[in-house]
Parts: structure tokens; sequence; C-alpha cells
């Protein structure tokens, strides 16, 4: 059969986002994937040169909706610890507490989003009628539902008082009874695992070598998260990775189904320990020298590197998000698969464009 | 406060990446920085076991830099992203985008530097 050069994107039903992939096709199994990216490419890094460091933040959560309180936690966490500012302890659980609570949001879009992708459009609207439970939380805590705004450089900017965290605590339980009885569809179904076993395939060894992040990583069995630093208040909440040992797109949706029970419970933890006190403290000076922070977002390990001249303008920040790390290991999972199953391998990596083209 | 880096050359780069990956580490990234008007900066960062290495090459802006791809193919992303913002050339990148991978055509400044380099034809 001869050779063929098929375009998947920019715009296509899967893709709530433009990324480009050029596929040769022979017959119908793919032989090479080249990614091609700048269809939203917004420069955001470059405006460094004309917002200081703490207006940088507000710039930081907008780098991403669905993860926008984890990048300003990088981001600050980062300033912070060049800084040497020490952030008021209950900061760091409630830091842990809105960045769990993105996660689960997260998942059950994403979680939403592959049932979508096979045809489950009851699923797709159960995950996402579970989700607004949290998009609720974001909204009556923070006052706003996808780009809270909580982190400021020395802490947060609100807090949380015993009557919302118990609303918090039996809203929780009951996303937990609602997620729990998605999981004999999510793992046991037979379409979904017609659709996903075996499918899109990166090995541990293939994984590490390729710079993969998140559950792509974690779904090949390696486990390493960015919890596992223990920054802000991971260093007292009981946490282990999530894995799954087969590196298929089965086993990246089962680490994000079982991460999302997971974060719930990171958040009962972070309530459960959250001392009182203050929630901010003032920070004097300018950041001067350089830093690098990793945390870990839904999508995967999070990088900033910050740089400062003791200016209130910083020298340089760059982002490297977990979509632009997963980029070079999607090429690689695509050739040897049937075209019909490229909508369901882009998806199992969760792409984030608006991370990628930040 | 600065990171702690392993200083590197343009002709040992390569043979450094090429240990890191023999030791099993993970590519993380490549950062780079516009320093003055006549020099970049580029810091490789590795992970292994949640442990951060990083080599640091300081090179002359028209310098070409040998590319880690051919070791880490995940390299090839950060080095055309790195070669469109500003405006470094790497020689034997595995996938080379040309300077376009975010640039239109048109485009003829390296928007990251603060000293912008400017694309010229080839005589």
């Amino acid at each position: 059969m001869a050779k063929m050069t098929l375009p998947f994107g920019p715009q296509h039903p899967v893709l709530p986002e433009p990324i480009h992939l050029s596929l040769t096709v022979e017959d119908e199994i793919v032989t090479q994937a080249i990614p091609a990216l700048g269809y939203v490419h917004r420069g955001l890094e470059k405006l460094v040169d004309i917002r200081d460091f703490n207006q940088m933040v507000q710039i930081v959560e907008r780098v991403c909706g669905i993860c926008s309180k984890i990048h300003a936690m990088c981001y600050v966490q980062g300033l912070e610890e060049l800084m040497k500012v020490d952030v008021p302890p209950r900061a760091k659980y409630l830091r842990v507490m809105w960045s769990e609570l993105h996660r689960i949001h997260s998942h059950l879009l994403w979680l939403g989003l592959f049932a979508d992708a096979f045809g489950m459009e009851s699923l797709f609207m159960q995950c996402w009628r579970i989700r607004e439970k949290i998009m609720d939380i974001n909204e009556a805590t923070t006052g706003a539902r996808v780009i809270v705004s909580v982190n400021v450089v020395g802490g947060l900017r609100c807090d949380v008082d015993d009557t919302q965290t118990r609303w918090i605590l039996s809203e929780l339980d009951e996303v937990e009874r609602e997620v729990r009885r998605l999981e004999s569809t999510f793992v046991n179904d037979y379409t979904i695992k017609k659709r996903t076993c075996g499918i899109g395939v990166l090995s541990a060894e293939k994984a590490l070598e390729l710079g993969a992040a998140g559950p792509t990583l974690r779904g090949s069995g390696v486990a390493q998260d960015m919890r596992q630093l223990k920054y802000a208040a991971f260093d007292s909440i009981d946490f282990e990775p999530v894995t799954a040992l087969d590196g298929d797109s089965y086993s990246r949706m089962k680490v994000r189904y079982y991460e999302t029970l997971q974060s719930i419970d990171l958040v009962r933890q972070a309530i459960a320990k959250m001392p009182d006190g203050d929630i901010a403290v003032k920070v004097k000076g300018r950041p001067e020298g350089e830093i690098l922070s990793r945390v870990e977002q839904p999508r995967g390990e999070l990088f900033y590197y910050i740089k400062g001249n003791g200016t209130k303008y910083l020298d340089r920040v760059r982002i490297r998000t977990p979509t632009f790390a997963n980029i070079p290991p999607l090429a690689a999972m695509l050739p040897g698969i049937e075209l019909a199953d490229v909508p369901i391998v882009v998806l199992s990596i969760d792409p984030c464009i608006s991370c990628t083209e930040r | 406060m600065s990171i702690e880096t392993i200083p590197a050359a343009l002709d040992t780069i390569v043979g450094e990446v090429v240990k890191m990956k023999a030791q099993e580490a993970r590519f993380l990234t490549m950062t780079a920085v516009s320093l003055d008007e006549k020099t970049t900066e580029l810091l490789y960062t590795f992970d292994q076991d949640l442990v951060m290495t990083h080599y640091r090459l300081t090179v002359p802006k028209d310098t070409h830099v040998p590319s880690i791809s051919p070791v880490y193919f995940a390299a090839f992303l950060v080095e055309n992203e790195i070669c469109d913002q500003f405006g470094v050339v790497f020689d034997g990148l595995v996938l080379d985008f040309g300077g376009k991978l975010y640039l239109d055509e048109e485009a003829q400044r390296t928007p990251f530097c603060k000293f912008a380099v400017t694309r010229k034809e080839k005589a």
C-alpha cells in the first residue's frame, strides 16, 4: 500500500484546542507522527519585561485555566525560596487543598472528554455533572470557578472558615460516592477496554527516555510524582503515587481515575491537619538570583525557572509544562497503531495546548 | 542564590549528555537566557529519582550549538523553541523546524532576545 500523509488537527472533534499532527499512514496503520505547535502561542514568558514579579502571579495563572492555581503555586513557591520567605503553615495546607481540588476537577473533565471520545455521551455528562460540585467549592471559597487567584508571594489572599471546611467535606463525600459509582464502567466496561487496552503502549524505559511526565509516566509503571518532593504541606500528608503497569491508554486512564479518589483523600487530610494562624506574611525586598521550582500538575510535572536581578522586574521566567514534555512520548506512541485509534491515544496524554502554547 | 550547575563547553556538552543517558537520567528541559548583547546561556536539566542535575553552557550569539536530540529525542521540541525565541542554531536536530515552530515565515526577529537576533537569507 502506498504511503499517505494525513493532517490530524489543528481542528478535530477530540481536540478542544489546536495542535497539529502530520501522520504518515500505510493502509490504516500510522507509521510516523510529526507534531506541529504554534497556532495559539502567546509568549506569556516575555511579559516579565513589563510586569513586575507580583503582577506575574496573575500572568502565570492564565497559562492554563484548568490548573491555574498550580501554576501560581509553582511560581510563588520558587520566588519564596529565592527571597527566603517563610510562608505560614496554614497557607501551605490551604495550597494543598486548593491544588488537589483543581486536580479533581481537571481529572473529571478529562475522564468526561475521554468517555466522549469513544461515544459514551452519558458517561461524559456524569463526569462533568460531578465536576460541578468542585467548581462550586472553588466559587464559594475563592470567588471564582476557574482562575481562582488565591496565591500571592508570601502566602494566600483568602482563607476558609470552619463552616466552609465542613461544607467542603460533605460535598467531597458526595463527590466520592458518585465517582465510585463510575468505577465499574471506567475499569471493567467491555467497550472501554476494547478501545484502550494495548493501544498506544509506552514502556517504562521509553517513558523515562522520552521525558514523559505525570499520569503518562505513572501509567507506564514509574512511581514518580513531584508531590514526593514534599512541597507545601506534603511533608506531613500521607501520599504514595498512583501507578499502573501496562503503559497503554487504559493504564493512563486508570491512573487518572484513581488519582481523583486519592485527591479527595488528600483534601480531607489537608483540612484535618490544617493549623490555625496567618495565611500570609509581608514580603520585603526584591528577587535576586535564580531558582527552579517543581510541582505536580494534573497532567504531570510543572517546572519553573526564575531569574531575578534585584529589581521588581525579573530577568527570565521559563515555564516547562507537562504537555510540552509529553509530546515527544506521544510522537513515539502513535507509530504502529490504527488510524481510528489516534484520537484515543492523543487524548490519553490529556493534552493541554493552552499550557503548551504559554 | 544560584543553581548548582556543572559548566559545559561546546565540545563537551554532547558527551556529558551521553553520560546522563547512560545513567538513565530523564531529560527534563533546556532553558535559554539572554545574558547580554553578545551572549546566551543554555541550562540543560536532567532528573534522576527527583534529583536534578544541570549543565550550564554559555555561548556567543552567533555560535552554532550541537543538538542533543540525537541522544535524547525529547530535546528536539525545546531546541526548536529556543531557536525560534533566541535565535540559537542547533546543528544536527533530528526534527528541525528551521526557526518556524512558532514564528511565521515573515518573522525576522527572535522575540525573546533582549537584544534581537535578525534572521538573514543565506548568500
